[in-house]
């Protein structure tokens, strides 16, 4: 009850990530934010009431009735008495990171107050984005995922761990392919060979989905897990990659989970679960990051292209920060 | 609720709230009968304001047969007129205009015959100081913030917790508002509620989910109390039925009578039990029951309950009838087919129709992630449903899972 309700609101100002569980949209997630971040400000320490000035009529006892005496009162208007005037805050502008869809779960980016213009800069960094990704072979659904209409089941004895990492060996070269074609960089030059060299090379413009880093991490048939580093994407391309190794490997696969470990450099640490979307929680997780510095992401050469650093420079305003995983094994 | 709101005002008026504002301290400002200080006080408080006030007079006439929602308080002619600042229904708007021309002529008549005084004129300071200068209310408004410090029945509601905000965005309730008169209209209203045994912290959230029992006849609303008497509904459950479902009292005789009677024959319960679940859950008698034949339907033939199994749950967990049927059909589809849970073990413990699915599902799936997931009453480490869904996060971690907070919470980061 210290602090006042607008001082709260003003100091709510960045980015901060949620942990989105599966099967809510993530618009439900963004609103669930929203609805408790306004309730918690609500019952905060509201601004006093006006003052009124009133002339009242006082009736001394020793006196006759007609003779009257005014006495100044001050009273708090009625008119700002918070019944009367309802909830101080009825809205927040929330706004959020990368999209995840129904059925995915894991890291989404929500942003508050100056939060919501970093977004943009944010978009035009083209991170990488981390995903853990399960499925099962056997079947094939029409939506790729293990909820859609079934189509197909074939058998999958004939799988071997071997050949499962043959066939992801493979996408992963197609798509360095396109990763040098799309990154548009020339490459007879120092900078180039710098930024390759580090695992950074990636591309600053739209570009269809690109994965930079891809591995097996669990096989025990029918079931299986990927780890997925990848631009640009959707969930459903990342179902639809099952799907292809499923093929590839002449079976079927379906996959059962998507979820998101790292956006950028939110990761799954830093970000909050359900229960814990309250004013407090999103207090502390926009101070965290503040607190923690720029170097890191220099350091790693993820800053945004340099335009973008100067504008945030120029208006003092913190920008991307927080350390990133190694996360461009796939491109080294 | 929402419902029965809307059928009252089905007419979507404008938002706007014109202003009719009843002073009850009416007699203090003028307290010189027939004097120049009257006189004074009518001129000073503008001719646009009497003039108004004459308008209005006709307006509200026509209005009357037209036969707006809210009826309008008693109005008398003269000098009664109660009005500072008035101005008629949009809806009534072309009466208005017709009716305005002739009363305008009445008025500038009436200005003839009183004398107005000079502005040169001295005053006693006795008269000056009964003279109030009041601030002119706007005659149209979006909000009741400007009208909430000039009238007397705006502020006593306020005092009694009344949500002005909430009440103002609903169409039609801000000018029925601002017709009442507190001493006349209000008081009446509270101590009939009082005299059921509404609790007075209550009258607040009361008239805020439902202001139109302040226009509803005290007769009427005798009649309601007594019908209920006459079906053995003893004085605490009536207390408790009226202040649990505020609308209860606006429906009509016969209307309470077939809801009471679907809930007899839909649901089979003897009459005892009716009541009983009435009196649980008043709010079934106010709400829509379409809903709830279609909650029967799901349980009925969807889930495949038995008759007795229906009632066995719906006398322990009256709000299974309201509750959506999207989400009880989700929660009963997680819980019968993937945590493999009889019926009869849902019969026992109806209260997972409240539950939220997310929390079912990140619970079962740690307990089984921990090999605890066991919900046969035969087998050890048993775990009953009610407590997987209805104990708070620290004591499930702690009692039923055996394992920590921290545990729990980095597990949800692994769904």
């Amino acid at each position: 009850m210290s602090r006042s309700a607008r001082s709260v609101a003003r100091a709510l100002q960045g980015l901060f990530s949620v942990y989105k569980p599966p099967g809510v949209h993530w618009k439900r997630v963004r609103d669930a934010v929203e609805t408790n971040l306004l309730q918690e400000l609500n019952s905060l320490k509201q601004p006093d009431a006006r003052q009124l000035i009133r002339f009242l009529p006082v009736h001394a006892d020793g006196e006759s009735e007609t003779e009257t005496n005014l006495t100044v009162v001050k009273l708090p208007a009625l008119a700002d008495h918070p019944l009367v005037k309802g909830p101080e805050f009825v809205h927040l502008k929330v706004g959020t990171g990368h999209r995840l869809d129904v059925m995915s779960s894991g890291v989404f980016v929500l942003a508050l107050g100056h939060g919501n213009k970093q977004l943009p800069e944010l978009y035009n960094c083209h991170l990488t984005k981390d995903y853990t990704v399960k499925g099962f072979f056997g079947k094939a659904t029409d939506d790729f995922s293990d909820m859609g209409r079934l189509v197909e089941k074939t058998t999958y004895d004939h799988i071997t761990r071997d050949k499962l990492e043959r066939i992801v060996a493979v996408i992963q070269g197609s798509h360095q392919k396109a990763l040098l074609t799309y990154s548009g960089i020339d490459f007879k030059t120092q900078e180039a060979y710098e930024l390759a060299s580090r695992g950074l090379l990636r591309p600053m413009q739209n570009s269809p989905p690109i994965i930079t880093g891809l591995r097996c991490v669990h096989f025990s048939p029918p079931n299986f897990t990927l780890e997925i580093q990848c631009l640009h994407e959707t969930q459903k391309y990342l179902r639809r990659i099952v799907h292809e190794i499923g093929l590839e490997l002449k079976s079927t696969a379906v996959c059962t989970h998507v979820r998101r470990t790292r956006d950028g450099f939110f990761t799954l640490q830093d970000s909050l679960i359900r229960t814990r979307w309250d004013l407090q929680s999103v207090q502390d997780a926009l101070r965290g990051r503040g607190s923690k510095g720029k170097a890191t992401l220099l350091e790693s050469g993820l800053e945004p292209p340099a335009g973008e650093t100067d504008r945030l420079q120029a208006r003092g305003q913190r920008t991307t920060t927080g350390t990133l995983r190694t996360a461009q094994t796939g491109t080294s | 609720m929402a419902t029965f709101c809307h059928r009252i005002c089905h007419r979507w008026s404008l938002s706007r709230i014109t202003g009719l504002v009843l002073i009850s301290n009416y007699k203090s400002q003028v307290t010189v009968p027939v004097s120049a200080a009257t006189c004074r006080l009518l001129s000073w408080s503008g001719a646009r304001v009497t003039s108004l006030a004459h308008q209005s007079l006709c307006g509200l006439k026509n209005q009357r047969s037209c036969s707006s929602g809210a009826d309008p308080a008693p109005q008398k002619g003269g000098l009664g007129v109660r009005e500072t600042s008035l101005l008629l229904n949009a809806n009534c708007g072309r009466e208005k205009a017709v009716a305005s021309s002739p009363a305008k002529e009445t008025f500038f008549t009436d200005l003839d015959v009183i004398p107005l005084p000079s502005p040169f004129e001295e005053i006693l300071d006795e008269e000056a100081v009964q003279i109030e200068g009041r601030e002119v209310l706007p005659p149209a408004s979006f909000t009741l913030r400007d009208y909430v410090d000039q009238s007397d029945t705006l502020s006593k509601l306020v005092l009694l917790g009344v949500d002005l905000s909430k009440l103002e965005q609903r169409p039609n309730v801000a000018n029925m508002l601002l017709r009442l008169d507190f001493d006349k209209n209000v008081k009446e209203c509270l101590l009939f509620l009082k005299d059921l045994g509404v609790e007075e912290h209550q009258f607040g959230a009361f008239l805020t989910k439902n202001p139109f029992i302040l226009t509803e006849s005290l007769g009427n609303l005798q009649k309601r109390v007594s019908y209920l008497q006459s079906k053995k509904f003893n004085k605490e459950a009536i207390a408790r039925m009226v202040s649990k479902a505020p609308y209860l009292l606006n429906f009509s005789v016969e209307r309470l009578d077939n809801r009471l009677d679907f809930y007899h024959k839909e649901l089979g319960l003897n009459v005892q039990k009716t009541r009983e679940l009435v009196t649980r859950l008043p709010s079934l008698l106010t709400g829509s029951l379409e809903p709830v034949r279609e909650n029967l339907k799901v349980y009925r033939i969807e889930f495949g309950f038995q008759e007795n199994e229906l009632q066995h749950m719906v006398m322990k967990v009256p709000k299974m009838l309201v509750a959506s049927k999207k989400k009880v059909t989700v929660v009963f589809d997680y819980l019968h087919n993937i945590m493999g849970i009889p019926h009869l073990l849902v019969t026992k413990f109806p209260q997972v129709f409240n539950a939220k699915l997310l929390r079912i599902k990140e619970r079962h799936l740690f307990l089984e992630h921990l090999g605890r997931a066991q919900y046969d009453p035969v087998q050890p480490n048993y775990i009953s449903l009610d407590k997987l869904v209805a104990t708070p996060d620290e004591v499930f971690c702690v009692e039923i899972a055996k394992a920590t907070l921290p545990d729990f919470e980095a597990f949800q980061k692994t769904l």
